[in-house]
C-alpha cells in the first residue's frame, strides 16, 4: 500500500465504525479526534481492524502515532507495505 | 464441538457480547433457554395481541442524537448503523413527588427550568450537580459503588430535592435498596436528564431484530430452547457446559447473564455455594400491569390528561425506595405510555396501551399458594390503577385488555433469582469471576436498562475474550 492508500484504509475503517461521521474534509495533520468525535473505545476498534484486514499489531505505546492521518501513514508505511488495500466494507 | 466464546442468555448483554466477539472472528454460541430471546426486553402473544416485556424507554436519544452518548457508542461497537433504528421521541415526561410535579423533555431546559423555580434556593447547587454529572468521565468514576444519596444530599443540602434528582435513576436501574450506586447514578441521571429518551418504532422486536441480524452477520450462532444447567470447571477454570439436555460443549471463554447469584448455582454447590452471600441476593423487582385501550391515555377524563411518556410517581412525603413489606407498594411507580412518544412516520399504530409498574416484594410473589396468585394479580394490578385514576382519571372504562406479570413470572422467563430485575446488590464492575475462563455480563456486572445491557457484553468481551488480540 501507498501512503495514500494507507488513509484510504484508515477513513474506511473509521467509518465501519463511525457511519454518522463525515470523513469528507479530514486534514491529514490534525489529529482525529479534533475533527470527528472518536473515543476511546473507538481508536482500540480501528487497532483492532487493522489487525483483522491486515495482520497488523499495534502494541499500546505505539497508539499515539495513530493520532492523525499523517501519523498513520508514517508508522504504518513499512508494515503495511507489501499489502494490498482492501475496505473493511466489503471484507 | 469447540467454540470459542459460549455465552449464556440472549438478552441484550448476551447478543451483544456475542456480535462483538463473532466480528472479530472468534467461534461463537449463544445459548438461551426460552424459545424466545430478549431476556427481561421480549415479547410474547396473548390472545392474537403482541405485548412487549420491558422497554418503556430507551435513554440517550435527546436533541444532539446519539452520537457520543453510550447509546451511540454501543452502536458503533456493533456497527450498527444508527439510521437503522427508528427512535420516536418522548413529549416530555413527569416525575411526581408528594405534591410536586415536575417535568422533563428530551431538551434539558425543561428540567432545569421545573427544578429551579420549584427549589429556588438550592437553584445553583442543583445546576452545579447537573453540570458535573454531565462532565465526569463515564468510563472513570471515582468511588463507583459509593452512596449517591450521601453525594446527592451533600451537593444540593436538601433531602428532597435529592429525591426528586435520585428518583428516575434510581427507578431505572438501582438494585440497591434506598440508595442507587455513585456510578449507576451518573449515568442514569445523564441517560434520561441529558440525553433524554425515546421508543424505537414498533417496540422491542425490530430493536431485538437488528441484534440478531448483526450476530448472524457475524457468523456467531444462538440457540433457543437450550438452557444450561451446569458450568463445567477443570482446576479452577470453566471450560465449557452441560445444557439441560446432557449435552456438553466446550469453550476458551464462558460469559454468562444469567446473574452473580444463578451463575454461582450452575457451578454445583460444591464449587458455587462458596461464593454466595445472602447479601447478594436481589432485593428490587416489579409487578406491572398493562392495559390495551380503545383510545390514547390523553384522552381519558380526569383530573390531569396523561400526556406523559413515562411518569415516575411516588405518592409519599419522601421517596422510599425499597423492597414492599406487602406483596408490593403502591404508593411509588412507573408509567409507561408508548402512544406519548412521537407518533411513526409511516406504518400502523399500535393499540394504546397504559403500563403500570409497581414495586414488588422478592419472595412473597413466588410463596404464593396457587389459589390465591390470581387474585393477588388482579388486587394489585387495580390498586396500580387506583392511583392512575386518581392523578390522572381511570382508565379501567376504556380498557379493552389487561395483562398483569409478577416477579413470579419474571423468574420463569428469564430464570432471574426472585424474578428481580436489577440484579444482585453486589456488582462485578470487572466482569471477572473466581474461576478463569468465566465472566459475567449484564446487570450484575453493573450496567443498568438496555444499553447498559448492551454495554456490558461488548466491553467484557473487549476486556476478557479480545484483549489478547489488542495488547
Ligand atoms: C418491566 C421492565 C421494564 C424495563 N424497562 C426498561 C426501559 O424502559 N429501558 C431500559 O433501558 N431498560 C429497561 N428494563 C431493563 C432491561 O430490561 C434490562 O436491564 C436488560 O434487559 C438486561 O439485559 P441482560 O442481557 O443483562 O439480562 P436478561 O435480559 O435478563 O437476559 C438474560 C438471559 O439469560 C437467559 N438465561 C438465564 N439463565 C440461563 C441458563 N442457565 N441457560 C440459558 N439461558 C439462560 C434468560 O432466559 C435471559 O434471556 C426494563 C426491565 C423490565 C423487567
Amino acid at each position: 500500500m501507498t501512503r495514500d492508500e494507507i488513509a484510504i484504509a484508515i477513513k474506511d475503517i473509521i467509518s465501519q465504525i463511525a457511519p454518522d461521521e463525515d470523513l469528507g474534509n479530514l486534514d491529514p495533520k490534525v489529529r482525529l479526534r479534533d475533527q470527528i468525535e472518536l473515543d476511546s473505545m473507538d481508536f482500540l476498534d480501528i487497532v483492532m481492524e487493522l489487525r483483522k484486514l491486515y495482520g497488523v499489531q499495534v502494541p499500546e505505546a505505539d497508539y499515539k502515532e495513530l493520532a492523525t492521518l499523517e501519523g498513520c501513514a508514517n508508522y504504518l508505511e513499512a508494515h503495511l507495505a507489501d499489502k494490498e488495500l482492501h475496505c473493511a466494507s466489503n471484507a | 464441538m469447540r467454540y470459542d466464546t459460549l455465552v449464556i442468555g440472549a438478552g441484550f448483554s448476551g447478543l451483544a457480547a456475542g456480535i462483538r466477539a463473532a466480528m472479530f472472528g472468534r467461534r461463537v454460541l449463544v445459548l438461551e433457554r426460552h424459545y424466545l430471546w430478549g431476556g427481561l426486553n421480549s415479547f410474547y402473544k396473548r390472545k392474537g395481541r403482541l405485548f412487549d416485556t420491558g422497554l418503556h424507554a430507551l435513554t440517550n436519544c435527546g436533541l444532539r442524537g446519539a452520537k457520543g452518548t453510550p447509546l451511540g457508542r454501543l452502536l458503533r461497537q456493533l456497527r450498527i448503523h444508527p439510521d437503522q433504528l427508528q427512535l420516536l421521541p418522548q413529549g416530555y415526561s413527569e416525575l411526581r413527588l408528594a405534591d410536586l410535579c415536575l417535568r422533563f423533555s428530551n431538551d434539558p431546559e425543561l428540567w432545569l427550568e421545573n427544578v429551579t423555580r420549584a427549589f429556588r434556593k438550592q437553584a445553583d447547587r442543583f445546576l452545579e450537580l447537573h453540570r458535573t454529572v454531565g462532565s465526569l468521565d463515564i468510563d472513570r468514576i471515582e468511588d463507583p459503588a459509593a452512596s449517591a444519596r450521601a453525594k446527592v444530599e451533600a451537593q444540593l443540602g436538601d433531602p428532597e430535592l435529592a429525591d426528586v434528582v435520585l428518583m428516575a435513576p434510581t427507578f431505572y436501574g438501582s438494585a440497591r435498596e434506598g440508595d442507587i450506586d455513585w456510578d449507576q447514578f451518573v449515568m442514569l441521571y445523564r441517560a434520561i436528564f441529558h440525553d433524554g429518551l425515546a421508543q424505537p418504532e414498533g417496540g422491542v422486536r425490530p430493536l431485538l431484530q437488528l441484534f440478531l441480524n448483526r450476530l448472524a452477520e457475524c457468523g456467531g450462532e444462538l440457540r433457543r430452547k437450550a438452557g444450561v444447567e451446569r458450568l463445567l470447571v477443570r482446576d479452577g477454570r470453566v471450560y465449557g457446559v452441560r445444557l439441560e439436555d446432557g449435552e456438553e460443549i466446550e469453550a476458551e471463554h464462558v460469559l454468562s447473564s444469567a446473574g452473580w447469584v444463578e451463575t454461582m448455582g450452575l457451578l454445583g454447590p460444591e464449587l458455587g455455594a462458596a461464593h454466595l452471600r445472602p447479601e447478594d441476593r436481589a432485593t428490587m423487582t416489579i409487578l406491572e400491569t398493562i392495559s390495551v385501550l380503545d383510545r390514547p391515555p390523553k384522552d381519558i377524563p380526569g383530573p390531569n390528561p396523561l400526556a406523559a411518556a413515562t411518569v415516575f410517581f411516588a405518592d409519599e412525603q419522601r421517596f422510599a425506595y425499597g423492597a414492599p413489606k406487602d406483596l408490593c407498594s403502591a404508593t411509588h411507580g412507573v408509567l409507561s405510555v408508548p402512544s406519548n412518544f412521537a407518533a411513526p412516520a409511516s406504518g400502523p399504530t399500535a393499540e394504546p396501551t397504559l403500563r403500570a409498574t409497581l414495586m414488588a416484594h422478592p419472595e412473597a410473589w413466588h410463596t404464593l399458594p396457587p389459589e390465591r396468585y390470581g387474585d393477588e394479580k388482579q388486587r394489585w394490578s387495580e390498586r396500580a390503577l387506583d392511583l392512575v385514576a386518581r392523578l390522572y382519571g381511570d382508565p379501567r372504562p376504556y380498557e379493552v385488555y389487561r395483562d398483569v406479570f409478577t416477579p413470579r413470572t419474571i423468574t420463569k422467563y428469564t430464570g432471574h433469582d426472585r424474578g428481580a430485575i436489577y440484579g444482585s446488590p453486589t456488582k462485578h464492575r470487572g466482569g471477572a469471576t473466581p474461576f478463569a475462563g468465566l465472566y459475567l455480563i449484564g446487570a450484575d456486572q453493573g450496567m443498568a436498562g438496555i444499553v447498559g445491557a448492551g454495554l456490558s457484553g461488548a466491553t467484557i468481551v473487549n476486556l476478557h475474550v479480545l484483549n489478547s488480540e489488542v495488547a
